[in-house]
């Protein structure tokens, strides 16, 4: 079976990493508000606000990492707005998300229109090249599928270490942890509910704009309207999936990639009989049932979306 | 044994705290001092005043006037207000009434959370560890540190609550109604902790309602009333009628039960398996309820109360056994057949299953008879009707609130209670499900309750009270129930009942002490 | 130190108030980005509100694209009153725009009157099918409805493509993807000569005070409302909250339904895979700007339609991007949320520290 093969091809895994990248720092970033107790569906926005801000400060001059920091910067004042609106002053989170990702989106667009008035197609940049790491790089099969991505990929699977440590090993982790399940037992043992979750939800933020950033700034080298195309929904999926667990969201951005990448291939089998937008339609069908999946077992962190006030108890 | 007599110097002192909730004065001008190894019982019914003043000395609330002081290097220091974290580096430690515990995370977690500083690159479990098992040691308390919290029952996880305080070496120590959740003998067992503590100088604030816990336990008693402090006394020179005047200040008439016989069976439970929880379950529940009876059910919490009111509230159906009311096995277990066949439902918890606060008085009058033909028509609301109802109920029942059409979610307590009575007494009903339907309202409101409540009985109804406090349940049942693990005990008439043959059936002794 | 003390009566104008300082509020900010592109302020304000409301022809475009926003702001409406997060108005509107073209380009031949009501009919059961899906799957398996409505968009959009490249696609169309159009017969008529405006206002405004009757007259709006005030208490009360959920879904898919069948058989005539600039996206800001009062819908579609037609008039002759509708939009959601919580709140500045 030659479709089978295509599992067995550098190529095939490769694309599946390239894939899962940018979900896996949406899906991290996700995690982070969600295990802090905020819904952020700001995430699409904010991928929109990344992809635009670091493609449009490495076209305005910068370098590709301060790209990527203005990225970074742009997530975390979208993530900022959004938790000051839900943390302190408690408003819906379903609502708020909306808003700040029809704000981000509408703001990026505007930004863009407003600096290239005239432009027919995108201008581009030079964006991130494969690494050519030393040993790594030439190692067989692994090489080419894992070290020659991107310096942002390897970015995303270390972000996923980083996490899974500050969740598990440090006294942050312990206290946001613990302010996803009871904000009330946070605020006994004399820390700021509000400090820690306006402090995640901005992190978390800025997590997800680098997602949108690996579009503009390494999958592809501009930006073009409708870019993010429901990735952002697609890492609210995936979060339910992964249990909000680092190691589990890497897991299930990967195997959203590798599904996706399958699809693509199978796409050139078998497309001139099935109409493309089949596969097209395929990722968000299968988010929906990665939902659906694990839904009815999903341990949601038990503060989610339930607002907390000082001195309310 | 006898508490020292407040040998140590002043640790806390409270100077005019006052603080006002809109309308409410909540704390006026409230004095209070403490001394090392004393424990200081804080005394007043429920919205006395007394969780509001222990919320505002931990920092959870700011007071409008007055001052904390905590002993300090130069003697009595002001306490910054509004703020845990500087009560906690005070040392003062508050095991709150409703626990404040991560539950996804372990009782060790719980204990050390908060304790290291916060951007501290790793924990250090090992060394904390040892000082949990260290403190644990010292003060009598054992729990499993390593399973999550949700999986602990009430009584661990409230001594997780209290060693959350004591590993952080505080000389202060705020319980707020501790014994609420635990057996008359588990009490027993936290009071000679206490004591233990109190030896080696640690001072205890007890916030309690019932007087024979304060008279057990404190050196000295401080009584709230309506948010003032009415009277200070040594426990040794107190008794019960004394502090129940000062309580309460004024005589309530308390409901009286007239004797009479009960009729036929009108709620029948054989076998019964219910609920999903396991550990809250119900299993092999058999028990009968008749015409003209109350009957009480005694526990604690969590023991299947829970499981056993949601099945005659209609919410769920018995998983194995068989339910049968007036005497004919059920065929739909629904709220809205239960309404139907005249079950009145009273819930546990108002706020969260008794009211929609944001709809008006009216609707909430008659939200489960709403769609019977007196209120609509063609689907279609008749707003006449449900406006005479809501007229009639706020004047049977004095329910004190702006009008039909003002939110339901301004009422009190009481009134809310008042609300859903008239809600679910007015049709003549021939069973009553009353689920703590005095928790948390003052006296007035309480004995209120208690009269409707006989009232219903004398009229032929069964009552199925469920209810945590032991004196309601001798004062009104005709006969009382036990539960614990689920399992039912019948502990048989009132009248050959006392407290610690109730108390031990509590904590799982069934075969214990004859009664 | 400020303190939050929430008010204990809101008097009736006050929602009010939230709302329209919301949207001045959403206005007068995006002076910012205005400025920033070079137009002097005046100006584009004064060519916004000409554009908008400034002759019978700016009126009537205002109205005819407030028309969707309404159909869509009640599907909002509606659903988060039962605290049902329907955010897929954009696919429920595709669904209702895909089966109008299909039962109203051809397929069917009647007296216009039948044909319309067979239209209006197919589009609204479109719609309500599509919400269908989401809705089972939160009551059969918890999956939030959020997640799966927001992807559903996509999916729909696809379908669509898909149908236009494929059976709907109109054979006259020179190989375009768009479906023939729609028969006379089955049009909705335009209500003004040398106007773009349609029946289908009508259709938006009754719907309007249907949904006003449900919510505020009938059984089933008592227990919608009580779902989703407090669906615990409704539980114990005796109202069946999954069937309460369903039947919102049902109508909420419907009427945005609606929405796409007035784009197509009103406006458009064919049918598109760029029909809608976002109006279901759009109507969850018009359903919050009316505090989810389907009357207040009315009034907040015409003023988001409003925004985006004078933005587009001012776009044209000033060149600022004509995205600043969308940031207006964006903004005054924003806005309405804060203006809900100062309503809700006295915000007080305690000068006296306690403690």
């Amino acid at each position: 079976m030659e479709i089978l093969d295509i599992l067995l091809t550098v190529n095939f895994w490769s694309a599946s990493i390239r894939i899962a990248t940018p979900l896996i720092f949406g899906v991290l970033g996700a995690l982070l508000c969600e295990r802090a107790g905020v819904l952020n569906l700001g995430i699409e926005g904010i991928f929109t606000a990344g992809a635009m801000a670091g493609w449009m400060a490495v076209w305005a001059g910068a370098g590709l990492w301060q790209g990527v920091a203005v990225a970074a910067l742009a997530g975390a004042v979208f993530g900022l707005l959004h938790a000051l609106l839900t943390v302190p002053l408690g408003l819906s989170q379903h609502v708020s998300g909306i808003g700040v990702t029809l704000l981000a989106t509408s703001l990026s667009y505007f930004v863009y229109r407003t600096a290239l008035p005239d432009v027919t197609s995108p201008p581009r940049i030079e964006p991130f090249r494969a690494l050519d790491l030393p040993l790594l790089s030439d190692l067989p099969f692994v090489g080419p599928v894992l070290f020659q991505q991107t310096a942002l990929t390897l970015l995303a699977f270390a972000c996923a270490g980083i996490l899974a440590w500050i969740l598990y090993r440090t006294p942050l982790g312990l206290a946001l942890r613990a302010v996803g399940d009871n904000p009330s037992a946070v605020e006994a043992q004399g820390l700021s509910v509000y400090a820690l979750r306006i402090g995640a939800v901005t992190a978390g933020s800025a997590l997800m704009a680098l997602g949108g950033a690996f579009l503009t700034m390494s999958a592809f080298d501009a930006f073009f309207f409708g870019m993010v195309n429901g990735r952002g929904w697609i890492c609210i999926a995936l979060t339910v999936f992964a249990s909000w667990r680092p190691g589990k969201a890497l897991l299930g951005a990967l195997l959203f990639g590798a599904f996706d990448a399958f699809q693509v291939r199978l796409q050139t089998e078998v497309g001139a009989v099935v109409p493309s937008q089949v596969f097209l339609m395929l990722p968000y069908l299968l988010s929906i049932a990665a939902l659906v999946i694990v839904a009815r077992r999903a341990d949601y962190p038990r503060s989610l979306l339930q607002p907390w006030f000082r001195g309310q108890r | 044994m006898t508490v020292s007599e407040a040998p140590g110097a002043v640790v806390l002192e409270l100077a005019g705290i006052d603080k006002r909730f809109g309308a409410l004065h909540a704390n006026a001008h409230i004095d209070l001092s403490l001394r090392e190894g004393e424990v200081l019982a804080l005394l007043g019914e429920n919205g006395a005043g007394k969780t509001t003043l222990m919320n505002i000395l931990f920092g959870h609330y700011v007071a409008d006037g007055g001052e904390v002081r905590v002993a300090g290097a130069q003697g009595l220091e002001p306490l910054p207000g509004g703020s845990p974290a500087a009560a906690l580096a005070a040392g003062i430690g508050m095991v709150h009434q409703h626990f404040t515990l991560a539950e996804n995370l372990s009782g060790f977690e719980n204990i050390v959370l908060g304790t290291e500083p916060v951007l501290r690159l790793w924990r250090r479990a090992a060394q904390a560890r040892e000082r949990v098992e260290q403190t644990m040691a010292e003060s009598g308390l054992a729990v499993d540190l390593d399973a999550p919290v949700e999986r602990l029952s009430v009584g661990e996880k409230q001594r997780v609550e209290i060693l959350k305080a004591l590993y952080r070496r505080v000389r202060v120590l705020v319980l707020d109604e501790p014994t609420a959740v635990l057996t008359p003998q588990e009490a027993e067992g936290l009071f000679a902790v206490l004591r233990r503590l109190t030896s080696r100088g640690l001072a205890v604030i007890f916030i309690s309602h019932k007087l024979n816990e304060v008279l057990a336990i404190s050196g000295r008693i401080a009584v709230l009333r309506a948010g003032r402090k009415v009277g200070e006394v040594a426990a040794r020179e107190a008794d019960r009628r004394l502090l129940a005047e000062l309580m309460v200040g004024r005589e309530v008439p308390a409901g009286t039960r007239a004797e009479q016989a009960s009729g036929a069976p009108v709620l029948q439970l054989s076998s019964v398996d219910a609920g999903t929880d396991t550990s809250r379950a119900l299993r092999e529940a058999t028990l009968a309820v008749h015409a003209g009876e109350i009957v009480g059910v005694a526990g604690v919490s969590g023991n299947g109360q829970a499981a056993l009111a949601a099945l005659v509230a209609g919410l769920e159906a018995p998983a194995a056994g068989e339910m049968r009311l007036f005497g004919e096995p059920v065929r739909r277990h629904s709220p809205r057949a239960f309404v139907a066949r005249a079950i009145a439902r009273i819930p546990e918890d108002r706020h969260r299953d008794g009211i929609v606060g944001s709809m008006s008085v009216a609707e909430n009058l008659v939200i489960e008879d709403v769609r019977h033909r007196d209120y609509q028509r063609a689907g279609f609301l008749r707003f006449g009707a449900v406006r005479r109802r809501a007229e009639a109920a706020i004047r049977d029942y004095d329910v004190r609130c702006p009008g039909p059409d003002a939110p339901a979610r301004l009422l009190s307590g009481g009134n809310m209670q008042k609300l859903i009575l008239a809600r679910v007494l007015a049709r003549g009903p021939r069973l009553i499900l009353a689920n703590q339907p005095s928790r948390g309202l003052d006296v007035g409101a309480q004995a209120d309750v208690h009269r409707r409540l006989l009232a219903a009985r004398a009229a032929g109804a069964a009552v199925l009270l469920i209810s945590e406090d032991l004196d309601e349940l001798l004062q009104l049942s005709d006969r009382v129930l036990v539960m614990h693990r689920g399992r039912v005990t019948d502990a048989g008439p009132t009248a050959q009942l006392d407290r610690a043959r109730v108390g031990l059936l509590m904590a799982g002794h069934g075969d214990a002490a004859p009664g | 130190m400020i303190a939050l003390e929430p008010r204990q009566r809101l008097a009736w104008h006050q929602p009010l108030l939230a709302s329209a300082g919301a949207g001045v509020a959403a206005l007068l900010l995006v002076a910012i980005p205005i400025a920033s592109a070079g137009v002097p302020l005046g100006e584009a304000y004064r060519l916004m509100a000409a554009g908008a409301f400034g002759s019978v022809f700016a009126l009537s475009e205002t109205l005819t694209r407030a028309t969707p926003l309404m159909l869509t702001g009640l599907a909002a409406a509606v659903a988060f009153r039962a605290k049902l997060w329907n955010i897929g108005g954009e696919g429920q509107l595709y669904a209702g725009a895909l089966a109008a073209v299909a039962v109203g380009s051809g397929a069917l031949a009647g007296p216009a009157p039948l044909l319309v009501a067979l239209v209006l009919l197919a589009g609204a059961l479109a719609g309500a099918l599509v919400m269908l899906g989401p809705a089972w799957l939160k009551m059969r398996f918890g999956a939030d409805e959020v997640v799966t409505t927001l992807l559903l968009n996509f999916v729909i959009i696809l379908f669509v493509q898909m149908m236009l490249e494929g059976p709907l696609q109109d054979p006259m169309g020179l190989g375009w993807p768009q479906s023939p159009p729609i028969v006379d017969e089955a049009a909705l008529p335009p209500l003004l000569a040398r106007t773009r405006l349609h029946a289908g206002l009508y259709v938006a405004l009754a719907a309007a005070l249907a949904v006003w009757v449900l919510l505020n007259r009938t059984v089933l709006g008592f227990e919608m409302r009580a779902v989703g005030e407090n669906q615990a208490a409704a539980r114990f009360a005796g109202i069946a909250i999954t069937r309460t959920m369903l039947v919102t879904a049902l109508i909420s898919g419907a009427l945005a339904g609606l929405a796409g069948v007035g784009e197509v058989a009103g406006l458009k005539g064919y049918l598109t895979a760029d029909l809608s600039p976002g109006f279901g996206y759009a109507g969850i800001v018009v359903a919050m700007l009316a505090g989810l009062s389907p009357l207040g819908v009315v009034v907040a579609a015409v003023f988001i339609a409003g925004v985006f037609v004078g933005a587009d008039s001012m776009s044209r002759a000033t060149g600022v991007s004509n995205y600043l509708a969308d940031l207006v939009v964006a903004t005054a959601l924003l806005c309405v949320l804060i203006g809900g919580f100062l309503t809700r709140f006295r915000v007080r500045l305690a000068a006296r520290a306690g403690g």
